[in-house]
């Protein structure tokens, strides 16, 4: 009995043991007795006390009764609630919305009911930094490669049957806000021969798309001022701008309901094992599997969880290369495959939202300019967003996600106003910073198996058109998982291959 | 032993139990009935109950949900057969009358409609090379795929959509295929349009007559009609069935009420 108690004192910390409890509760008894005796002299009120109090001793001790019961789910070891499960086939890192869009293509994809185990660990569920809700909210077809065009295709496939896809039984249906308002792309003389080329990749790939001239543009929108553009595109279809807010709360609605376990913590370490193996010209190579995933509970605890697990999906956006930095990816010797390191790392950007009561109005387009600036409708009530990525070399700094006002006045603010002349008089009413998962290599995300780690899977590093591709992505990482390839979409050229070879896959942009 | 009796003892007490709630939302509706707290009718709060109590009932109702959809998506489907054999004129007038509505072709005066039950003549074929000039789809189950049966009609000047189900903003925002000729649209009663489709009627620029009555999904119904006129400054836009009074009239009604009770 010692030895039991010694073994669970030391799991247990806080509260006592089951025996010792047992003893409270005698102990609390006798007591009564005493004051029943010393009741009988005094005056009713007191013995009324007591037997109320025997009444609750009871109902809790039938309780405890009933707790101990073989099949009931108590035990002596307090557990807290918020931990993760041992065991698990997939834990996903980072809860945003391509983290619960994997997750829930997991489960919509599994052969057999409960057949994946899904974990989704996230490290702020109030989500008050996450890239997700603080972007735009756009979506677009009008890239140059056939894989993001794709991908935005099916995305927004996915988010006109939203409800097939995400509702659940009788609850209320997603409403996603979409706006449809296509966007509208202005390049100047010099880039306008890409304009034409990305077009015809786009309308090769199957978006509606339309070219439009100065004076056509003119026409169709009589706000813009056309001085130095030589070409524009618009969207006609499947373009425009959504509340990131709710498909994310409907994704992850969904696959909680389909029995992912989300759970609150941040990933700290992993345990993996090394294998040597030897490559053709006589070499080894490190590979590495991760056998389980330590995760601290709450930031401000020191309680953790391992979870044992077969795959890990690294779905944390701007802070991905944090985590394959504890496997050793980037600090390989010279020449090796491990000393490239994951190339994402997190860019601040900008969101300001004006105020202009002569402003386009409903007419407002998600327009573009070639000078960088973008502009957006946001409600009604005459507010727009609207923002610009800085220069290379005057990225802000990212520690933190303070806006810097400055930038809207020297930056964004003269650009808006040459390009649509009525936001000459404006009002900043708010701004806001979110951080981009910026691909250093060339702005595009990374989707597949890291060559050195088997069982990590990445959906990173998307630049920016993260939330937009996230249903797609979501399905394409779930085929990885479960079914050994892509099938739906060929995605291959946004694999590691492109990374290790050094070999951008660059978006030509006219922006 | 001990287990069998467990196991038996398990379904008979949540039958118990089952039939003892059933019971208690009998009497709950009995109570509800008279104070009209309960907005759902009985049987739908106990389908709910039985949905969250058993598997097999959620499993039924999705599926049920799924058939459905399938149904229309089966009704919407691309008439490619009639399309290759007929020309892309028949086939679109072979789906509108599948589908209840009607047409009119160019340079004739009568319409082709089916009647109540479906049915319907099959004139339409002798016209080979007419196209569509007239379409009315209101109270049909027309959907986003099902307007591929509708794409090539360059000579598409009025389309009806009243009351039409499944309708929603990603249909409005493909009708850009009729841009250049699409002149008059009738979107009222639609009940999934929200404002956000409403701004992809900017596209279709020869709009000359658009109704937008009854759209239930509309926030603040004055602003935005004040603002599709704004965006569509050549169309005559027809919004009736709001009410843009309501909030005065309780107000009155109020003051009209409290005088009475003085």
């Amino acid at each position: 009995m010692t030895a039991w108690r010694r073994l669970h004192g030391g799991v247990r910390t806080t509260r006592g043991l089951l025996s010792s409890r047992w003893a409270t509760d005698q102990h609390t008894w006798l007591c009564g007795h005493l004051t029943l005796c010393q009741s009988l002299s005094t005056s009713s009120l007191l013995r009324n006390d007591f037997y109320k109090d025997l009444e609750a001793q009871l109902a809790a001790m039938r309780k405890k009764a009933a707790d101990a019961l073989p099949g009931s789910s108590w035990t002596p070891l307090e557990i807290n609630p918020n931990l993760p499960p041992e065991r698990a086939d997939v834990v996903i890192v980072g809860g945003g919305v391509m983290g619960w869009s994997v997750a829930y293509w997991l489960k919509q994809r599994e052969r057999v009911r409960e057949g994946v185990k899904v974990v989704v660990v996230e490290k702020d569920l109030t989500y008050s930094q996450a890239s997700t809700v603080l972007s735009a909210g756009g979506i677009r077809q009008q890239f140059s490669l056939p894989e993001n065009i794709h991908l935005s295709l099916s995305s927004a496939e996915f988010m006109r049957n939203i409800n097939e896809h995400l509702g659940v039984l009788n609850e209320d249906p997603v409403d996603l806000q979409f706006n449809h308002s296509g966007y509208l792309f202005l390049a100047s003389e010099d880039v306008a021969h890409i304009m034409e080329e990305n077009y015809n990749t786009q309308r090769y790939a199957g978006a509606k798309v339309s070219l439009l001239s100065p004076a056509q543009l003119k026409e169709k929108y009589p706000c813009v001022n056309t001085d130095g553009v030589a070409l524009a595109s618009y969207g006609l279809e499947n373009e425009g701008w959504f509340d990131p807010w709710t498909l994310l709360n409907a994704f992850r609605r969904k696959a909680m309901s389909m029995g992912v376990i989300q759970c609150c913590g941040e990933v700290t370490d992993f345990k993996y094992t090394v294998n040597k193996v030897p490559t053709a010209d006589g070499d080894h190579l490190d590979c590495r599997r991760i056998k389980s995933v330590k995760q601290v509970q709450m930031p401000n605890s020191r309680e953790y969880q391992p979870v044992e697990c077969a795959v890990v999906v690294n779905a944390a956006g701007a802070f991905s290369a944090k985590l394959t930095e504890k496997l050793g990816i980037g600090s390989g010797p010279k020449g090796s495959i491990a000393e490239f390191p994951l190339p994402v790392e997190p860019r601040k950007r900008y969101v300001y939202v004006v105020h202009c009561p002569d402003g386009p109005g409903l007419d407002c387009p998600f327009l573009i300019d070639y000078s960088g600036v973008y502009l957006r409708r946001e409600g009604l009530g005459g507010n727009y967003i609207t923002g610009a990525s800085p220069e290379e070399a005057e990225e802000p700094d990212t520690s933190n996600l303070e806006v810097d006002h400055q930038f809207f006045e020297d930056k964004v603010w003269p650009r808006l106003a040459h390009r649509v002349p009525v936001f000459e008089k404006l009002k900043l009413t708010s701004a806001w910073a979110g951080f981009y998962d910026y691909n250093s290599l060339d702005q595009n995300g990374i989707i597949g198996v890291h060559p050195l780690i088997s069982n990590m899977y990445f959906a990173t590093g998307f630049s920016g058109h993260g939330l937009q591709q996230s249903p797609a992505v979501g399905r394409a990482v779930a085929e990885l998982i479960l079914d050994g390839d892509f099938k739906t979409l060929n995605l291959h050229g946004l694999g590691f291959r492109r990374i290790l070879a050094q070999e951008p896959m660059l978006e030509r942009n006219i922006v | 032993m001990f287990s069998a009796q467990f196991s038996l003892s398990i379904p008979s007490q949540s039958l118990h139990t089952c039939c003892q709630r059933s019971a208690l939302l009998l009497v709950a509706r009995g109570l509800g009935s008279s104070s009209s707290v309960s907005p759902l009718p009985l049987h739908r709060r106990f389908l709910l109950f039985l949905n969250q109590r058993f598997y097999d009932v959620e499993m039924l109702l999705s599926w049920r949900a799924h058939m459905k959809s399938r149904a229309i998506e089966k009704k919407n489907a691309y008439y490619g057969y009639t399309r290759k054999h007929y020309g892309p004129y028949i086939a679109s007038a072979y789906y509108i009358l599948n589908m209840k509505g009607g047409f009119r072709f160019a340079g004739q005066t009568d319409w082709f409609r089916a009647n109540q039950r479906g049915k319907f003549s099959w004139d339409f074929l002798n016209h080979r090379d007419a196209v569509l000039e007239e379409v009315d789809m209101s109270y049909t189950v027309i959907n986003y795929t099902g307007l591929d049966n509708l794409a090539g009609q360059k000579s598409l000047r009025t389309l009806s959509l009243r009351g039409c189900s499944q309708v929603d903003d990603w249909f409005l925002a493909r009708l850009h295929m009729f841009q250049d000729s699409l002149e008059e649209l009738d979107i009222s009663h639609c009940p999934r349009i929200t404002t956000g489709g409403l701004a992809a009627l900017r596209n279709l620029k020869g709009l000359r007559r658009l109704d937008v009555s009854s759209l239930p999904r509309i926030s603040s119904p004055g602003l935005v009609i004040i603002l599709l006129e704004e965006m569509l400054p050549q169309c005559q836009i027809t919004a009736t069935g709001y009410d843009h009074s309501l909030r005065q009239d309780s107000e009155e009604e109020k003051v009209d009420f409290m005088q009475g009770q003085q």
